[in-house]
């Protein structure tokens, strides 16, 4: 009890000689925990970048999001948004206007105050055409930009072009920048290359419970306990716990295993489901905990390169032809066993889509688009009338006689993926089509699919963000930053993309759920038919930690595991366990 | 006479293998890719000769199984269905030897069901047909890259010990510089230069072609010694007096010097450089899915799960252990003979 008042008094003293205002400080709802000790969590790869504002990548935006905060965040257990950095807010009667009052006396972790210019500052950077965020689309209301002014030094004004459906969750994981650090490489035109792997610790600040403290390339990241974090815990112990949050570069999922199973990680995101099955008996004598919550938000997909800029590529340029007929992609997810995929690759733990919205999403999950039917029959018929033919041989040949022949670029990082690839190229011999499993590292097969566009299929994987519709629209308007068929597509480039775009618009300013729901429902069903991308399965999430570890509540939502890294706190001091 | 026997026993052995591997097709009960998805991660199969109720049976049988309730890979075996194994039964159509089509195997099952005598990986395909294929590129890119590494050895090794002076000096130093090269980078490097798909041939080639121009330089060097220790006997010594030729020497005497010591070498060389496809297949540089070969199968059983759950999918790293064991036992026998002949 002395300990934390003690501490009170420091801080107090402490805020008092720097800025004299009295913070406004977060009360934690979860159970009061203890400080110190040090968390060790594998990620697959080094991130790509610190910088929020062009992150893309998981492991990137997962640290990212331990050193950087958002005004109002959605807390991943309830689903529902909370304030964060904003203390409270209020909506105009038209839907339109959003005025947002921000928590005062708060602090970067370089102790630098914060204010409405980090703010303004914040949303001039993600609302700028020429620094590519990926975040912009989600900002871009009607193809209108929302406008933000600063009313006062802690009030911040939003305005709509148009009433905004998920106008709270908006907010959600789209860090405040500070000015102070960010605006000199904003004015040159620097900004998409700042914060990268090589830049010094101290000069990366934010608002989150941590603040990077070392980088050691290829092996850690090492964060540390951010002295001006903003959240306390009911009996008044300044969060986070713990002392050094670590994220340890363990390239492939069994070697995470492996690493969490001898207690260098305490904690394991996204399991295999064998994996799962090989851990579930050691629970008891490792003293660890696994859990299953569901099926996940993360959906898997087998896509074709659609792009237009191929003409580098005539091999691909020519395959085109093929992956852009409706009819040839729709034979291919017919002739696709999502039922061996659930049951090889994830033993049970998987649920095949039709849609990339999974039924563990529940409020817009569309219940009335069938689920896909395994039919080499059905595939046989769309290629036939698609002037498709078979050879003596029963090998598929296109109109002009050239034998239907693709690769399927992989990640090799990722097993499941490889085994996916694996069925697929056996289902797709059944209908004639010679599919030949590529894999590759991660990064390289990024690199292609994302920028030389050299490759002809892939298999990816997404995991959304958020459940609401909102977190994946980058990826289905043709104009998304990341609608990764077509990248940079300037107009629609077919007439379903226009009406996909046309649908998805209006459903984010319509703010009625029903009517909401209806537009959404109508996109999902285009997706469904037009299969721009061939949705396989979602899995369960899988996840594990110490049982020493407090606090940990595993959600379907990204960072599954560490999502709250500022409550979780060890039960005994590690000397004990 | 001892060591005669000895080495129709090892070489016979050694081609008995061989030919396991160009007939594979006719020895394993399936295709390589063919696919059972009811039946992933099968145990090697239980052959009966008593059945459930104790009776005996003559001809061996397997019981058809079939996953227990709420497991997708723990199967129980259904004692109403025995299903006997029949020899010389006609199943998946293939290349016999790559030449021959025909539907004839050794052995299967007349009934719907499978017999999977090492077990099944996570597709439900036959490892023991998976091994068989498997040994095809494995034992003869092992051959086929010692062949050409031999070859190249002797043809530079003789050369350079014949002439000497410049020819050898220069010759010596380049084998230096190929036993130097970081071979596996180069893989990489040339790996990274091929297109996406590499069809199954070419990528065998390419394994066969870098393995085997990559290491002559041993081989060169060590004939070369042959050579030049040859040159210094009495009897070419002579022949020379006689006014020999340097070429009639090369070939009547100091290259057919040098055979015994090329075909040591050789029995050297092929386990290595089968241990070097199954590294480069191992690291995803070699053949791939879902063509098998020893690397790439031994690759499936890296993952934690698998080792640790299905201990069968470990059988392919056992594999080249006996092919190993008959390839030494030659090398030794060559080499003592050779030492009774100096």
């Amino acid at each position: 009890m002395a300990a934390v008042c003690l501490l009170m008094l420091m801080f107090a003293a402490e805020a008092f000689a720097q800025t004299a205002i009295q913070p406004d400080l977060m009360l934690s709802t979860a159970a009061p925990g203890q400080a110190g000790g040090k968390l060790v969590i594998g990620v697959t790869s080094e991130p790509r970048t610190f910088n929020p504002v062009t992150a893309v990548d998981q492991v990137s935006v997962g640290i990212i999001s331990r050193i950087m905060a958002d005004l109002i965040h959605i807390n991943r257990a309830t689903q529902k948004t909370e304030p964060a950095l904003a203390k409270s807010w209020n909506i105009s009667k038209d839907g339109t206007v959003f005025t947002l009052k921000l928590r005062r006396g708060l602090k970067f972790s370089d102790g630098v105050a914060f204010d409405a210019d980090d703010v303004i500052f914040s949303f001039k950077v993600y609302l700028d055409e020429k620094v590519h965020s990926p975040h912009r689309d989600l900002l871009m209301i009607s193809n209108k930009p929302i406008k933000v002014e600063k009313l006062d030094r802690f009030t911040v004004r939003f305005t709509f072009p148009s009433p905004y459906a998920p106008l709270e969750r908006l907010f959600d994981s789209l860090p405040m920048l500070p000015r102070h650090l960010l605006e000199k490489d904003y004015q040159e035109g620097k900004l998409a290359e700042a914060w990268g792997l090589s830049t010094a610790p101290e000069k990366v600040a934010g608002l989150g419970a941590f603040r990077l403290k070392q980088l050691v390339p290829g092996d850690r990241i090492v964060l540390e306990r951010n002295p001006y974090y903003w959240k306390v815990d009911s009996k008044g112990q300044k969060l986070p716990y713990l002392d050094e949050l670590t994220f340890l570069i363990v390239p492939n999922q069994d070697a995470q295993v492996v690493r969490f199973e001898s207690g260098d990680t305490q904690i394991i995101s996204r399991l295999t489901a064998e994996n799962f099955a090989a851990l579930e008996p050691q629970q008891a004598r490792r003293h660890f905990k696994l859990y299953d919550a569901g099926p996940g938000l993360e959906y898997n997909f087998l896509m074709f390169n659609l792009n237009d800029d191929t003409a580098k590529y005539p091999d691909v340029a020519r395959k085109q032809k093929w992956f852009r007929d409706v009819r040839f992609r729709q034979a291919v997810s017919s002739a696709i066993d999502r039922a061996a995929i659930v049951r090889l690759v994830y033993l049970g733990r998987a649920t095949p889509l039709s849609t990339h919205i999974s039924p563990g999403n529940k409020l817009w999950f569309n219940s009335s688009i069938p689920a896909p039917v395994h039919s080499i029959d059905k595939a046989k018929q769309l290629l036939k009338a698609s002037g498709f033919s078979w050879n003596q041989s029963g090998a598929l040949l296109d109109s002009s006689g050239q034998p239907v022949e693709f690769t399927i670029l992989v990640s090799s990082s990722n097993a499941q993926r490889g085994h996916i690839a694996t069925l697929i190229q056996d289902d797709l011999k059944q209908v004639g089509i010679t599919a030949h499993a590529v894999p590759m590292e991660a990064r390289a097969a990024a690199d292609r699919v994302l920028n030389t566009h050299e490759y002809e299929a892939t298999i990816m994987g997404i995991a959304s963000g958020d459940t609401d519709p909102n977190s994946d629209v980058n990826i289905f308007l043709s104009r998304g930053s990341t609608h990764l068929w077509h990248l940079d597509e300037k107009t629609p480039a077919t007439p379903w993309e226009a009406e996909m775009d046309r649908l998805l618009e209006q459903q984010l300013v319509t703010v009625d759920y029903k009517r909401r729901k209806k537009l959404y429902d109508r996109a999902l069903e285009i997706e469904a038919t037009q299969l721009p991308l061939i949705y396989l399965v979602a899995p369960n999430v899988l996840v594990g930690a110490q049982y020493e570890l407090g606090n940990f509540r595993p959600a379907v939502l990204e960072q599954y595991t560490f999502w709250n890294a500022e409550e979780l706190f060890w039960r005994t001091p590690a000397g004990k366990r | 006479m001892k060591n005669r026997g000895k080495l129709t026993v090892t070489a016979g052995v050694l081609v008995a293998v061989h030919l396991l591997a160009v007939i594979a097709g006719f020895i394993a009960p399936y295709n390589y890719e063919t696919q059972d998805r009811e039946h992933p991660y099968a145990r090697p199969a239980r052959i009966h000769l008593t059945d459930c109720e104790g009776k005996f049976h003559l001809r061996p049988f397997v019981y058809a199984t079939s996953p227990r309730d709420g497991t997708v890979n723990d199967y129980q075996e259904d004692c109403s269905r025995p299903e006997p194994i029949t020899l010389f039964i006609s199943g998946e159509n293939y290349l016999l030897a790559g030449l021959v089509p025909t539907n004839l195997h050794l052995f299967g099952l007349r009934a719907e069901g499978r017999v999977y005598l090492l077990g099944t990986d996570g597709f439900g395909r036959d490892e023991f047909s998976r091994i068989l294929y498997g040994a095809q590129i494995s034992l003869f890119a092992g051959l086929l890259a010692a062949a050409l590494a031999l070859s190249l050895g002797m043809l530079v090794g003789t050369v350079a010990g014949a002439f000497g002076g410049w020819v050898d000096e220069s010759a010596m130093r380049l084998a230096e510089i190929f036993i130097a090269v970081p071979w596996f980078y180069l893989l990489l490097a040339v790996r990274s230069v091929l297109p996406l798909h590499v069809s199954p041939l070419s990528a065998f080639i390419m394994v066969v072609a870098v393995i085997g121009l990559l290491n002559w330089g041993q081989p060169a060097r060590l004939v070369r010694g042959v050579v030049l220790s040859g040159r210094e006997r009495n009897f070419i010594q002579a022949a020379e007096g006689f006014g020999a030729k340097r070429l009639y020497l090369l070939k009547r005497h100091l290259l057919p010097m040098s055979f015994s010591v090329a075909l040591t070498q050789m029995a050297v060389l092929v386990p290595r450089f089968i241990l070097a496809e199954v590294l480069l297949s191992f690291l995803g540089l070699g053949i791939g899915e879902p063509f098998p070969s020893w690397g790439n199968m031994m690759a499936a059983a890296q993952q934690y799960y698998v080792l640790s759950s299905y201990w069968w999918m470990i059988l392919p790293a056992l594999a080249p252990i006996p092919v190993f064991l008959a390839y030494h036992a030659l090398a030794d026998v060559l080499q003592e003979k050779l030492q009774s002949t100096i």
